[in-house]
């Protein structure tokens, strides 16, 4: 079970409290968790990359333990912490103005 | 007995303020979607229980919210806004060329007769429709790709489409405005355009009275007179009788002709409002005095109201979609402020209170008048 961390205006958009937990089938990937985040709340559709494109939006960046994995290839394998649920996957609003 | 509505965009989330038709005690919802910026909050002239809002933040982009009953529940429609082919460029502000891309939705406007039915007027501009309730959307195309659009530059807010007026007796019948591009025209419902500023004239552009370029702040129409269209311009303040094809100057005896909102008063289609606000470098009002001015030649003479409204060290903003009337008699008329304020009047301007007074920044008020 992967588990992801969102923003706190994302966690009011999908309706949870907490982190979430998903079922990634396959390599887990940066790709493999936004599909299956995306299937399980479409809410969250376009708000954390483009619907189009698939590029993650500029002002949204994702950790893994005190990586910033934002620039990985989106088809990159992410650590086995991450596939193996001891560590969740970040999605994280950057810094930015006031 | 009737009452009102107020529906309020801010830039930290919506609000909703209610009361009977005396329009006194006010009891004020909200926010909703707090911490995200509301360009627009809208309701349908069919079903006044459904209500749409245009919510945004630059971190995670557009949603669009519905709700059925009035604003007490709300629900993500959706927000997949793509323009059709290959967009193109428009001009950036120092002239070079710029991709077209989505940035959000500033207005929205639902049909007279289908509460599924609504427009979106978006940035970079262009007009988008929905026919299932906001679940899908499509860009009316031929606006953007109609001629002009390569020359399109954007004011100061973005390259927005803020205005979209549909004729109620005929709704093929379209006008929209853009900043800083100006009025265009549709008679098919939006499938073909034309721009529609002639008689502008804006010393701010290198051809004054080009036939595309003005930056048109806002339009206003009474519903019984869709042929005459009261604009707040950058600077000037213009009427036309003939659904846009032509356009003249009404400023008259304002203080200062620069300003964002306008609207037309609900019982009296010569009865125009607008709040002057300094110039394109001093966003507040003249003196630090908030006044609105009528008038009810249809332009031209225009008075002073200021019982209630803060007559010293006032210096916010009146933006473009913050002014809204409703339809009870006698008329009540509405604005919001930069600085948190939702005025009201129930008297057609005449006396002025606070609604609320500590909002975030108003970036919209729409008002819908109840049985």
């Amino acid at each position: 079970m992967i588990r992801v961390v969102l923003p706190a205006h994302l966690r009011t958009l999908a309706q949870v409290s907490d982190e979430v937990r998903l079922t990634v089938e396959g390599p887990v990937t940066q790709r493999a968790i936004l599909d299956a985040l995306e299937a399980r709340y479409p809410m969250l559709r376009g708000t954390v990359r483009d619907h189009a494109t698939l590029q993650r939006r500029a002002f949204v960046r994702f950790f893994v333990e005190e990586e910033d994995v934002s620039h990985e290839p989106a088809e990159a394998p992410l650590p086995p912490a991450v596939a193996a649920g001891r560590t969740p996957f970040r999605i994280v609003g950057a810094l930015a103005g006031g | 007995m009737s009452s009102v509505r107020v529906l309020v965009g801010t830039r930290k989330g919506a609000f909703v303020l209610t009361a009977d038709g005396k329009r006194e005690q006010w009891e004020v919802a909200g926010p909703h979607f707090g911490g995200w910026e509301v360009y627009h909050v809208n309701g349908s002239p069919a079903d006044p229980d459904r209500l749409y809002a245009s919510q945004s933040t630059d971190w995670f982009g557009q949603l669009i919210q519905r709700s059925d009953d009035g604003g007490r529940s709300w629900a993500p429609v959706g927000n997949e806004f793509v323009y059709e082919g290959v967009p193109g460029t428009h001009q950036w502000y120092d002239g070079t060329p710029q991709p077209w891309k989505f940035t959000r939705v500033w207005h929205l406007a639902p049909s007279w007769e289908d509460p599924d039915a609504l427009y979106a007027g978006v940035e970079d501009a262009a007009l988008f429709s929905s026919t299932d309730g906001g679940t899908t959307w499509s860009e009316l195309a031929g606006l953007r790709e109609h001629g002009s659009g390569p020359a399109w530059q954007p004011g100061a807010g973005g390259l927005c489409l803020h205005t979209i007026l549909a004729d109620p007796t005929d709704p093929a019948r379209l006008l929209v405005a853009i900043s800083a591009a100006g009025v265009f025209r549709s008679d098919d419902a939006g499938a073909s355009w034309q721009p529609a500023n002639k008689g502008l004239h804006s010393d701010y552009v290198p051809e004054p009275e080009a036939e595309v370029g003005h930056c048109v702040h806002k339009l206003a129409i009474h519903p019984s007179r869709p042929d005459v269209v009261f604009m707040q311009k950058h600077w000037d303040v213009m009427r036309s009788d003939d659904a846009g094809r032509t356009w003249h100057e009404v400023s008259g005896n304002l203080p200062t002709d620069f300003g964002f909102a306008i609207d037309v008063h609900a019982h009296e289609p010569e009865t125009v409002y607008v709040v002057p606000i300094t110039s394109d470098a001093e966003h507040y009002p003249p003196d630090g005095r908030l006044r609105v001015y009528r008038s009810r030649t249809g332009g031209g003479e225009w008075e002073p109201l200021t019982r209630g409204l803060p007559q010293a060290n006032c210096y916010v903003n009146v933006l473009r979609d913050a002014m809204a009337v409703d339809a009870l008699d006698p008329g009540g008329i509405y604005f919001g402020t930069t600085g948190g304020q939702v005025y009201a009047s129930a008297d057609s301007g005449d006396q002025w209170m606070p609604i609320v007074r500590d909002l975030p920044p108003v970036l919209s008020v729409e008002v819908q008048t109840l049985p």
